[in-house]
């Protein structure tokens, strides 16, 4: 079912006039609370990473009574921590024409054009606010010998707008928000909850009023009343069982939310990481990204010929195939992050990737240390080659390094509108978790700017919008709507732990993610998507017959954690696979083998898809329903981009 | 192919904080070198879980040596093998066919175990509350290049701040003590311009805090450096020593903080 | 009395508590560089240490040794206190033991504080009672006819004895042990060492604890090869 364009929509909310005044006004028009009636309405903030931390801090600071909740034992924990490349800002510290414009202009078309330009506006606007934050904080940014902090160009920007801190940027800013965070917990503002984890949203009057959790340690369920509730709990990654992400991270939250009625908005943008580390074997459990920067100095190759055996350094020169190099010869190696994928993956279904798994192709600096020198390549690259070692055992300076394409952050998320707000009332919806700003495609160092924009700037101020519409503490967890709710998690639980088959929960999270990759992976076309629509509903019938949950919900069980997850990724996955279907283009990070240039270049279709797909859930199994958020683009021209 | 490994696993089993807890003995087969430390512990989860068992608890998020989720001592040393590693990051290729491998959980009184290998690390929370930040309102910030800071100062600081707050200094410390991690965030915002304002409140309070939640004390052994993940220097305690002394004499004649 | 509540406070911290051993034992590492130096004297022959003696006895009209005394015995109390209630404490932090039990870097010296630290406690009573506090019946006169304690020949007839040198060399040998981890961790406590220092600080460690140890045995040693003679 495909209802008509905006039709039935929730209002984007997006604020009139001109697109540098937008969020000046949307301030200026957004209702207050008066500070001492602020103490009286409770936010339940779902994940602690760095928009669910610094939005828990600074709601705290405003007076808000904040309860925080995350799967980890610390918030200090989250995913966020793993970012390594650094945060864009446009401080213009380099007089060197950047601006709020062109940081906001390189967003959108970055995004491919599928992005909400006022959104992406005013993430441009806050992001120089966020870095004045974070050093106020005591995030140790790198800096310059006369005390100022530096900034390096990253992913291809024209301009040096990125703030790092060594290869540890995300690290850094999610302590800041972590010990802002803490503060506020000191301070008696925030009630913390680590090891808990939400599995289930509840809805009061159609109003998002609650949350059911699971005491990781206990095993109790239990649920917490609140005016409003924050979901900032991060993407979806691990629905391919193999990405960049941690092994926590889950959908269990938002895909919950969706179930509740909240719209998933373009779950088929999914970006892929070129330069990680290869699968070593059926065993493995999670893929290292290693920076993008190698490709400043590697060259890319595999072997002409496919089943080739030789060792690299014993395959002559005219019997290798630098496939970026000679495909784009003017970008080579340095071919934007979704080319160099496919071109990957391309070789490797050849049949010419290397190693083990023949998943696989080399990232070569022999030619760079002639150039330069060992010494200098070990200057530049000597942590990442370290990094490489450990995992590999691979000496990387005597071998070519051997890389593949992963996930890495997903761009689609929980339809939100300009006020962060889902469809559902009263559930915002934050950071990675929403789909608003990156559109088909994420830039390098954005991520870390948009979960920090969100919990530090935006929801501060938009959240009152919705509160200021409310009575304080209605609410209570006595409410028959929690009582039914609890009962249907502890239902769940109960069926996990009496299942008994054969199989464990991981058996059938890497057989789901397999399949998602090989079908909604780096390239998708119609046929392999249907396949998979077919076949993700058979496991996910084989899983409910036949997982095994050892033990019992008294205690820690980590298997039992583990089930929910998968048992949500299960149904996940054919939303997944539906938006990939439907979107009958490529952009961004969706890719349909029947929509490319001659070229093999991605090919849009704006004059029909440039809109946002956001789904209503219509039961498990059944067909999702379609809902089109129209884009306007008034400031920013579309085009086509070319690598050639 | 991969080489593969036979091992021999003697793991604490505790079914939960409150249960008594003992090593049981555990066959690992067929492990490649290529698998990750906590790799082979899935792949003998798998087996038990197969076998009717319940898989060995332990904790792990990340598994890139970045989020300080993972812990155990693994033959007596906490995040086993190889410097400036975490559990995580260690590799199968690091032991030899045919070895016994001890893997208990990071021990303290601090750290209670709640299952196995798991241990609560709230404690440390708990210190960072007690004054682990800079109390720097959101909105309330100046330009960001209006106070340079020395590179040196900002280098040294990160140095401090690079810690994940795995709790590796505690567990190999024989007196359990956390004065790496408290020196660590006490030096990493002691250094700044920005943190000055609270620097002898900050020392005091965490270092009171770090007290309070039993923790013992240094003996200057270094044990903590040694296995730190991130290689943070036992020169930051001394920093903290020097620090508490000074905030120590000025509370005591000079001012309240 | 709102300076002892904060000395309370300060006493109850770890850190604190750490300060004063720190403290006490700088105190305790000069006075034995005194006292070797003292000792040393007795290679002058039994005139230089015997008016070294006297002057010990007699500097601020016989008050300076009972100064020196109380404030040893002083530091002698805050070290072993201090010690006790951290070691007490330590114990508490750990109850349960790794069963297999590794160490990565810390020195034999360091993970024995506590060991060698009583041993010198009781060798520094006996030495008390061999030295100072049993009655010395031999006199020394001077040319001018002065007549004092021979603490010359005190020492040589003491050291005669084979059992009561090996006793103090022995002794000698836990007490340079002890400064082998106690001097640089003075520095390490009190803030005076830096990752350039470090090294310095640790050779200066194992140096003045060489120092000490070589020094004090060298006179049972001469006196036993008969350099030393009553």
């Amino acid at each position: 079912m495909v209802s008509d364009i905006s039709k039935d929509m929730p209002d984007s909310k997006i604020p009139s006039g001109p697109i540098a005044e937008k969020w000046t006004k949307h301030k200026m028009d957004s209702r207050l609370i008066n500070p001492n009636n602020k103490r009286k309405y409770t936010v339940l903030v779902v994940g602690s990473g760095l928009a669910g931390a610094s939005a828990a801090a600074t709601l705290s600071e405003l007076g808000y009574k904040v309860k925080c909740f995350c799967y980890q034992d610390s918030p200090r924990r989250a995913h966020s921590i793993a970012a390594q490349g650094g945060i864009n800002a446009a401080k213009n510290y380099q007089n060197d024409g950047d601006s709020v414009y062109r940081l906001f202009y390189d967003t959108v078309k970055g995004g491919d054009f599928r992005s909400r330009e006022a959104n992406v506006h005013r993430l441009a606007e806050c992001s120089t606010e966020i870095i004045d934050q974070c050093v106020a904080q005591g995030v140790p940014f790198a800096r310059e010998y006369g005390g100022l902090l530096a900034n390096r160009s990253f992913g291809g920007a024209q301009v040096s707008r990125t703030f790092y801190a060594r290869g540890q940027t995300g690290q850094q800013l999610l302590i800041g928000a972590y010990s802002a965070l803490s503060k506020q917990i000191a301070a008696g503002g925030v009630e913390m909850y680590p090891r808990t984890e939400m599995l289930d949203l509840v809805l009061v009057d159609g109003h998002a009023k609650g949350i059911v959790v699971r005491d990781m340690v206990t095993g109790r369920v239990h649920s917490f009343a609140g005016d409003t509730v924050l979901l900032a709990t991060g993407g979806y990654g691990n629905v391919f069982y193999l990405s960049t992400n941690a092994m926590g991270c889950n959908v269990t939250a938002a895909y919950r939310a969706h179930k509740r009625g909240a719209y998933f908005a373009n779950p088929c943008y999914t970006q892929i990481h070129p330069t990680c580390i290869p699968v070593s074997g059926a065993y493995q459990s999670k893929l290292t990204l290693m920076s993008e920067s190698l490709r400043n100095d590697g060259r890319v190759w595999v072997p002409k010929k496919a089943g080739e055996t030789r060792r690299p350094r014993d395959i002559p020169e005219d019997e290798r195939d630098y496939y970026l190099e000679r495909k784009y010869p003017s970008f080579g190696n340095l071919a934007p992050r979704d080319i160099s994928s496919r071109g990957a993956k391309e070789v490797c279904d050849e049949g010419r990737g290397v190693g083990d798994t023949g998943l696989g192709v080399y990232l070569d600096f022999a030619a760079a240390i002639d150039r330069d020198g060992e010494d200098a390549i070990r200057e530049r690259y000597g942590n990442l080659f370290q990094m490489y070692e450990q995992i590999t055992g691979e000496n990387a300076y005597q071998t070519p390094m051997r890389i593949f394409p992963a996930v890495h952050y997903t761009m689609g998320g929980l339809w939100v509108d300009y006020n962060l707000m889902s469809n559902i009332p009263g559930l915002h919806v934050l950071g990675e978790a929403n789909f608003s700003d990156h559109g088909a495609n994420r830039l390098g160092a954005s991520a870390l700017m948009q979960g920090l924009a969100d919990g530090y700037f935006v929801i501060p101020c938009t959240i009152a919008n919705y509160l200021a519409g409310e009575t304080p503490g209605t609410v209570t967890t006595e409410h028959e709507a929690f009582k039914k709710v609890e009962e249907e998690v502890s239902q769940r639980i109960h069926q996990f732990l009496n299942i008994n088959g054969n199989r464990s929960v991981d058996s059938f999270h890497r057989e789901l993610g397999l399949m998602v990759w090989d079908k909604c992976g780096m390239a998708r076309d119609r046929e392999g998507l249907t396949e998979a629509l077919k076949k993700i509903p058979e496991l996910r019938e084989e899983f409910w017959k036949n997982v095994r949950v050892p033990g019992d919900n008294n205690n820690v069980n980590q298997e039992l954690e583990k089930a929910g997850r998968v048992a949500d990724f299960l149904e996940f996955a054919e939303l997944l696979c539906y938006d990939a279907r439907a979107r009958e283009e490529s952009c961004g990070g969706h890719f349909r083998t029947e929509y490319q240039t001659e070229e093999g270049e991605a090919m849009r279709d704006d004059e029909n898809y440039a809109y946002v797909s956001a789904w209503e859930h219509e039961g498990v199994g059944k067909e999702p329903t379609l809902h089109k958020e129209n884009l306007e683009f008034e400031n920013v021209k579309l085009a086509v981009r070319s690598y050639k | 192919m991969a080489k593969k490994l036979q091992l021999t696993l003697k793991v604490w089993r505790q079914p939960s904080g409150k249960a008594e807890g003992r090593i049981e003995t555990y066959d690992a087969k067929d492990i490649p070198v290529t698998a990750s430390f906590l790799e082979m512990l899935d792949i003998v989860n798998e087996g038990i879980i197969a076998d009717g068992g319940e898989p060995i608890a332990f904790d792990h998020d990340c598994r890139e040596g970045i989020c300080g989720m993972c812990s155990l001592t693994i033959n007596g040393c906490p995040h086993g093998p190889g410097k400036g590693v975490t559990t995580c990051q260690v590799h199968m290729r690091s032991f030899q066919d045919g070895d016994t491998i001890w893997i208990e959980p990071f021990r303290a009184d601090a750290f209670p175990v709640l299952k196995d290998l798991m241990v609560d690390r709230t404690a440390f929370d708990h210190i960072i509350q007690a004054g682990g930040f800079i109390s720097a309102r959101t909105g309330s910030a100046v330009d960001a290049n209006a106070t340079p800071i020395p590179k040196p100062v900002a280098d040294a600081a990160f140095d401090a701040a690079a810690c994940i707050g795995c709790g590796a200094c505690v567990a190999a410390c024989k007196n359990a003590s956390a004065m790496l991690f408290v020196a660590a965030k006490v030096e990493h915002l002691g250094m700044l311009p920005q943190g000055k304002a609270e620097k002898d409140r900050r020392v005091l309070s965490m270092v009171r805090a770090m007290d309070d939640h039993g923790f013992g004390n240094c003996t200057n052994q270094y044990e903590c450096e040694a296995v730190c993940p991130k290689e943070i220097s036992a020169t930051y305690i001394t920093k903290m020593n020097r620090d508490f002394a000074a905030a120590s004499v000025k509370e005591a004649v000079v001012t309240e903080f | 009395m709102k300076l002892l509540e904060s000395f309370k406070q300060f006493y109850a911290s770890s850190i604190g508590k750490k300060l004063l051993v720190a403290l006490s034992g700088a105190v305790l590492l000069l006075f034995l560089l005194g006292h070797l130096l003292g000792n040393l004297v007795i290679y002058l022959g039994r005139g230089a240490l015997n008016d070294y003696a006297e002057f010990l006895h007699h500097a601020l009209h016989g008050m300076g040794v009972w100064i020196a005394r109380v404030g040893l015995l002083g530091a002698v109390g805050i070290h072993i206190m201090a010690t006790i209630h951290l070691a007490a404490q330590n114990r508490a932090a750990r109850h349960s033991r790794y069963a297999y039990e590794s160490t990565q870097t810390a020195s034999k010296a360091s993970r024995t504080m506590i060991i060698s630290g009583t041993i010198i406690l009781c060798f520094i009573i006996f030495h008390l009672l061999h030295f100072t506090i049993l009655p010395n019946d031999l006199k020394d006169v001077t040319t001018a006819g002065h007549v004092r304690p021979d603490v010359y020949g005190m020492v040589v007839k003491g050291f005669q004895n084979v059992l009561v040198s090996l006793f103090y060399i022995v002794s000698m040998a836990f007490v340079c042990f002890h400064l082998s981890h106690g001097v640089s961790s003075v520095f390490q406590t009190l803030g005076f060492r830096s990752e350039k220092s470090a090294d310095m600080i640790k050779w200066l460690g194992h140096g003045y604890a060489a120092f000490i140890f070589l020094g004090n045995i060298s006179i049972p040693i001469a006196v036993l090869l008969g350099f030393l003679k009553f």
